[in-house]
């Protein structure tokens, strides 16, 4: 087994390269110069040549073969040592170091992803129960009618909707933000997460506060997650429930609730493990619509920031970091497979 | 999961004979089922409209304008009295007029067609590539397919809507290839709708998303049927190898294809929408969906509902369409689930 994880970590390397590779490619094969884009049409030459040794753009891409440098003075070499050295370079725009802003936008994504999946797993796994439970039923029909909307809404229009209607026809939600803004002016993050600093430094009006402004964009950003994780839950259970140990438990004069939650369940839990794994790598990641509907300042918005400004280190970053996150994710999930279902044999 | 014919029984004379295969088979089924039924009314409906609506009631969103009625609520909504104050009638503007006087429910109806086509040829292009990729890696095998493997393996490393997002936003410049592409595509008769080279680059963007979907899946049927007898003896007859891969394995793969690209273009044409909300897609006044959005966006604090519900409802309704078409023709086309 331990060579088994040792394996799968292993096997991540070459995607893990890749994906740099692919980053670094995207933002060079642009036909265009970047210089040129980020500084406008007025920019005079000695400007433009200065942003371009900036961003080292006077350099060879791989191999330098004209001999004025050495040959690994290229664009690609500096950065993958960047890279490796955790340096994403410096946001052109904000002029700090991209690591930062990403350790300082990251939490408000983890505290968004991290409510959404739990409104998502609680109420997903709750409908597939009910349904799979009353098979054929009024309750049956309308889980699988819900799923299917749930994957068919755009969630960014649900968004819209529901700022009309929560918080602007009847003021019962705030409409965008992390916390009122006259609550965070003075108050110190630790670990970044409103909710839990709040409780951390004795400050629970915060909490709530935090909580208050979750409701609306934790649900909508939900929804996918919960009509895949509902559908799954159904789909597991049904199939669990038709084998005949059920039956056995049944014939043995057991509590239906017994036989569903003890044995039915357990069971059918484990696809659900890994559909919830990897949603969870998709909601850490794929915020960027909700996160831009409600003004959330976490990664998404941070990431169309630096897309709609060119901040090419930025974009480049991010978007290696966001990669990153969710194959690890999917990784760990996998890895749990392993401690989750002794049945599997693993070489 | 070869197509195989036979005659029915007890029906025979010239004209009469009909013919049992994969596929007729897969159409009953599609049209006995509810979900195939009401995804299939849904998707033809929407392309039936797609068609005739530029035809029937052209339309140029760049001189549309009436700057008298801006933002009106629907007209059913309207209070009589101001209804015959500006001689309109109770069916004038049944989705309302957004910021510029336009009447949204024109512009819902004119977004079908864009929304429509940059799905479907996204999907098609995802897969012509992505299955011709995945059959050729499948088929030679060694080091073209490690490589292929790889790079199928790094764009599903990214989560999706972020990949079409970076790819939208990386090639959209003045001089990049897609609008050179784009320019040329102006000149053909289906594709002078995309001229707009930004909404062209969110097509390739999606696009190459896709692409290693269809990949797997054609890679996978190769792979589990290259050993099967009649595809030994297909070779042992001397037939070309490129015969065998489009003649003998190809079709395998056609049905899981199929189901898949119907799936996808739900999702293709959510994350056309999602582009055009972002600002890297359509452009105004283009009556993209998701453009609309983006400007609705202004006015949902002022309570001028109407103005985002209906593009979000056309979107909704779309790809709600495809994805019961989808699962649809999944029950339709999988032979495990057949009852």
């Amino acid at each position: 087994m331990a060579q088994y994880i040792v394996r799968r970590l292993l096997g991540i390397v070459p995607v893990i390269f890749g994906i740099s590779l692919f980053a670094f490619l995207l933002l060079r094969l642009i036909p265009g110069d970047p210089a040129l884009l980020i500084l406008g049409e007025k920019a005079t030459p000695t400007q433009w040549q200065a942003l371009r040794e900036q961003l080292g753009l006077n350099r060879a891409l791989f191999v330098d073969l004209s001999g004025k440098r050495p040959f690994y003075d290229t664009q690609y070499i500096t950065f993958m040592g960047d890279l490796l050295h955790g340096n994403l370079g410096d946001s052109i725009v904000h002029k700090r170091p991209v690591f930062t802003e990403l350790r300082e936008r990251f939490p408000a994504t983890v505290e968004l992803a991290l409510t959404a999946l739990l409104i998502a797993v609680t109420l997903g796994m709750t409908l597939g129960i009910l349904a799979a439970i009353r098979r054929g039923s009024l309750v049956d029909t309308g889980m699988l009618l819900l799923a299917l909307l749930g994957v068919s809404i755009p969630v960014f229009w649900l968004g819209l909707m529901f700022q009309y209607l929560f918080a602007v026809n009847w003021h019962i939600l705030p409409i965008s933000l992390r916390v009122d803004s006259h609550l965070s002016r003075n108050f110190q993050l630790f670990t970044g997460l409103y909710t839990l600093d709040g409780l951390l430094r004795g400050r629970p009006d915060i909490t709530l506060n935090a909580l208050y402004h979750l409701i609306m964009p934790a649900s909508v950003l939900a929804t996918v997650p919960l009509a895949i994780i509902a559908r799954m839950t159904r789909s597991a259970l049904l199939e669990v429930l038709g084998q005949d140990y059920i039956r056995t438990a049944q014939a043995k004069g057991l509590r239906g609730r017994t036989v569903i939650l003890r044995h039915a369940l357990r069971n059918a839990l484990l696809p659900v493990v890994t559909i919830v794994g990897l949603q969870l790598g998709l909601l850490l990641s794929g915020t960027i619509l909700t996160e831009t509907v409600f003004a959330w300042p976490g990664i998404g918005t941070w990431l169309l920031e630096g897309i709609q400004g060119r901040d090419y280190p930025v974009v480049q970053g991010g978007v290696i970091f966001v990669a990153l996150v969710f194959v690890l994710v999917n990784t760990l999930v996998d890895l749990l497979y392993v401690f989750l279902d002794p049945r599997i044999q693993y070489r | 999961m070869t197509t195989s014919v036979f005659t029915m029984p007890g029906r025979k004379g010239k004209g009469t004979q009909q013919t049992r295969n994969l596929w007729n088979d897969a159409w009953r089924r599609l049209l006995s089922s509810s979900t195939g039924r009401i995804g299939l009314a849904i998707s033809l409906s929407l392309i039936i409209v797609a068609i005739i609506v530029p035809l029937l009631l052209p339309y140029n969103a760049k001189t549309d304008r009436n700057l008298r009625n801006r933002l009106l609520a629907p007209s059913w909504q309207m209070p009589a009295t101001e209804l015959a104050n500006r001689k309109l009638t109770n069916t004038s503007y049944l989705f309302g007029t957004d910021e510029l006087g336009r009447d949204i429910f024109i512009r819902v109806l004119h977004g079908a067609p864009l929304s429509l086509t940059v799905g479907l040829f996204a999907v098609l292009v995802a897969v012509l590539v992505g299955s011709l990729l995945g059959l050729v890696a499948g088929h030679v095998g060694g080091w073209f397919d490690t490589l292929a493997v790889w790079m199928m393996d790094i764009l599903l490393a990214f989560p999706s809507t972020l990949l079409a997002i970076a790819i939208a936003a990386a090639s959209s410049g003045p001089a990049s290839l897609t609008a050179r592409m784009s320019a040329v595509a102006a000149h053909i008769p289906v594709l002078d709708r995309m001229f707009d080279p930004q909404l062209f680059n969110a097509l390739i963007a999606i696009a190459i998303v896709e692409i290693p979907i269809f990949g797997r899946i054609a890679r996978a049927t190769v792979l589990s049927i290259r050993g099967q007898e009649y595809i030994v003896a297909a070779r042992a007859t001397g037939i070309s190898e490129g015969r065998t891969l489009f003649r003998h394995i190809l079709p395998n793969s056609l049905a899981p294809l199929l189901v898949q690209a119907t799936l996808s273009i739900g999702t293709a044409i959510i994350t056309v929408a999602a582009l055009g909300f972002l600002g890297l897609g359509a452009r105004p006044p283009r009556p993209e969906w998701g453009t609309m959005l983006s400007t609705a966006r202004d006015y949902i604090g002022d309570g001028r509902w109407w103005y985002a519900t209906f593009p979000g409802l056309a979107i909704m309704l779309t790809v709600l369409g495809f994805n019961l078409l989808g699962d649809g023709l999944r029950d339709a086309l999988d032979p495990r689930l057949r009852k």
